[in-house]
């Protein structure tokens, strides 16, 4: 058991202890002035807590938005809408997400809020089409034996649907979390602040330092999420 | 048991009937086979049964009941259904499965958990092995028999099963259609059991119904049908070779008291005995037994030649496939050519050996009837 739970730890402790290490030593190592004033503990950790923020908010949110009407379009009155709305989803996959920013910051003006709202939207899609999709590839014959034993519909989506579907689900908010961590850092652009700052800053400064220390924290955040998600799966889904 | 009345089907947005006008009487008790080849309507007609599809004109009683009219969920909760083995669910043990009716009626878990293990016993599979796996853990033949106990758990008074030992090797479907032959005769279900392959349809049934687009063409029993074909649809059905297809009729403990087999040897046999046994048998072959009567292995001529040593013991071979006296002749049938030999021993659930079939012996029973 104990040992498991290393297993487990190792991989996230690894991460915390790259990122902590390079924290710690860009903070104290500045190569120059410039670098020293926008590197100092204070700063990073508000520009993580706030990505954190961001990210927590619009997931949140994205998750259960896109998991509800991923289900609700793949109810057999609504299973055409489903179909058009999967197209248009993926469709809307392709906006690159600046674009996605630029444009509810003419409607909702600049700042968090409207960081979080563009991040939401873009994090709904994978999810809702996974959703959509696992419920969707579900056999039709498990759904048939469910309902040829009594099962009523609420029944066979609670207790045959949504598990099944789920490890589809999971990997829908998975590649949400991943794309979410990366449109995140430009949240910085609107004012959203985030971990962006540090990178945008580090570019137009023209210190890799700063750069650096911003991305890693922020690749290092998606890999550590990814994981975690992955390992929570693996403990629910015992069955495949 | 269960009556139709002038039941019709029409699909939405097709023209042609799926099923017409059919009217189906099925006595309490018996298994009823529906067979047909593929868009016959035997499907349609057995998931109007339980309602999956409404008749689009007729009715339906089941004892005595209007079935049309009853609550859907009530209905099916006291229909067994067993579909082909994709239909258990992948996402729970196979404890959860079996538990999904039960489940449904909210019995008490204790309840429940007693009549799993019970059901799981029935269809042979030991409930501390198997209760806690997966399905993608089981092989198909346990699958199928894990649907079946699916169905029959909450014990209701009839069972649809759709092909339900479709998806299987013919070994282990001959097997799994006797255990569950075995099963009926203490449990008198009625059954409304669909299948493309008549050969199956004569093995299980009371009375077989023959359809072809959407009617019946013929509803008689297993020994009519061969004798009686209504028509060259059905008889071409059942094939021009009748006289097998009886095979499927008889049991092998029908036949077993009469042939007056050799009988089997002990293990401490010594050459010479064994030589003079040979020559006597039809087959030469003979079983090798211990002292509970459990069979050992089989000796044949040619182990004979190559002996390596004194007794019995010393060379008998393994036997590759043995079968059990509720199995068919036509299930002997098909073990011998299975295992390429000429004879196939019976044994009862504890390996103790009853008596050896050959070909010669099928030979003779066809040969009588026709």
């Amino acid at each position: 058991m104990l040992q498991n739970i290393w297993k487990w730890l190792i991989i996230p402790l690894i991460m915390i202890g790259i990122g902590t290490a390079i924290v710690i030593y860009a903070v104290n190592n500045p190569t120059d002035s410039i670098v020293a004033r926008m590197l100092t503990y204070e700063r990073i950790f508000r520009v993580i807590r706030e990505h954190m923020a961001l990210l927590l908010i619009s997931m949140l949110a994205a998750t259960f938005v896109g998991v509800a009407a991923g289900i609700m379009l793949s109810r057999p009155r609504l299973y055409y809408a489903g179909r058009v709305v999967e197209n248009i989803v993926n469709v809307g996959q392709t906006i690159p997400s600046l674009a996605i920013l630029a444009l509810f910051f003419t409607i909702l003006g600049l700042g968090f809020r409207t960081a979080v709202f563009a991040l939401f939207l873009y994090s709904i899609l994978p999810i809702l089409r996974n959703t959509f999709a696992g419920i969707d590839g579900v056999d039709y014959s498990i759904i048939e034996a469910a309902r040829g034993m009594g099962m009523n519909s609420f029944r066979i989506l609670t207790k045959i649907e949504l598990p099944i579907a789920f490890p589809i689900i999971v990997a829908g908010i998975r590649t949400a979390v991943v794309i979410n961590v990366g449109a995140a850092t430009l949240a910085t652009f609107i004012a959203g602040g985030g971990l962006g700052d540090l990178i945008v800053t580090g570019l137009s400064v023209h210190r890799d330092m700063i750069i650096v220390t911003g991305a890693t924290i922020a690749a290092l955040t998606a890999i550590l999420l990814d994981y975690l998600i992955g390992r929570v799966e693996e403990k629910i889904v015992r069955w495949s | 048991m269960i009556k139709l009345e002038g039941i019709s089907k029409i699909f939405p947005g097709q023209k042609h009937h799926a099923v017409k006008n059919l009217n189906l009487e099925i006595n309490k008790g018996d298994v009823c086979v529906l067979v047909g080849p593929s868009g016959c309507g035997k499907t349609t007609t057995m998931k109007m049964i339980n309602r999956l599809y409404e008749p689009t004109e007729g009715k339906i009683f089941i004892g005595g009941e209007d079935a049309l009219n009853k609550d859907l969920i009530k209905l099916r909760l006291d229909i067994g259904y067993v579909i082909q083995e994709i239909g258990l669910f992948p996402h729970m043990t196979i404890e959860q499965n079996i538990a999904t009716v039960p489940n449904e009626k909210h019995w008490p878990k204790e309840k429940t958990k007693e009549k799993v293990e019970e059901v799981m016993n029935l269809v042979g599979l030991d409930p501390k092995i198997f209760k806690d796996r997966y399905p993608a853990a089981l092989s198909g033949g346990q699958r199928q028999r894990v649907g079946v106990a699916r169905a029959m758990v909450a014990d209701p008074p009839i069972m649809l099963m759709d092909e339900p030992f479709g998806a299987v090797d013919p070994i282990t479907r001959a097997r799994l259609q006797n255990e569950f032959l075995r099963i009926q005769e203490g449990m008198e279900k009625t059954i409304v059991f669909v299948t493309h392959d008549i050969d199956e349809a004569i093995k299980m049934s009371e009375t077989i119904v023959v359809m072809r687009e959407g009617e019946i063409v013929q509803h008689a029993t297993p020994s009519d049908l061969l004798s009686a074909p209504a028509d060259e649809f059905v008889s071409n059905l059942v094939g021009r070779n009748r006289s097998i297809k009886r095979l499927h009729l008889i049991r092998i403990h029908e036949i077993l008291e009469e042939l007056g087999r050799v009988k089997p040897i002990p293990e401490d046999t010594k050459t010479d005995e064994i030589k003079k046994r040979l020559d006597e048998s039809a087959t030469r072959t003979v079983m090798v037994v211990d002292s509970d009567n459990k069979l050992k292995g089989v000796i044949g001529v040619n182990d004979l030649k190559q002996k390596t040593g004194e007794v019995a013991a010393d060379y008998y071979q393994d036997v590759m496939e043995t079968i059990t006296n509720d199995a068919t002749l036509n299930d002997a049938l098909s073990v011998m050519l299975e295992c390429g030999e000429g004879y196939v021993a019976v044994v009862n659930e504890n390996n103790q050996y009853e008596g050896t079939i050959t070909l010669g012996d099928l030979l003779n029973v066809v040969k009588e009837d026709s």
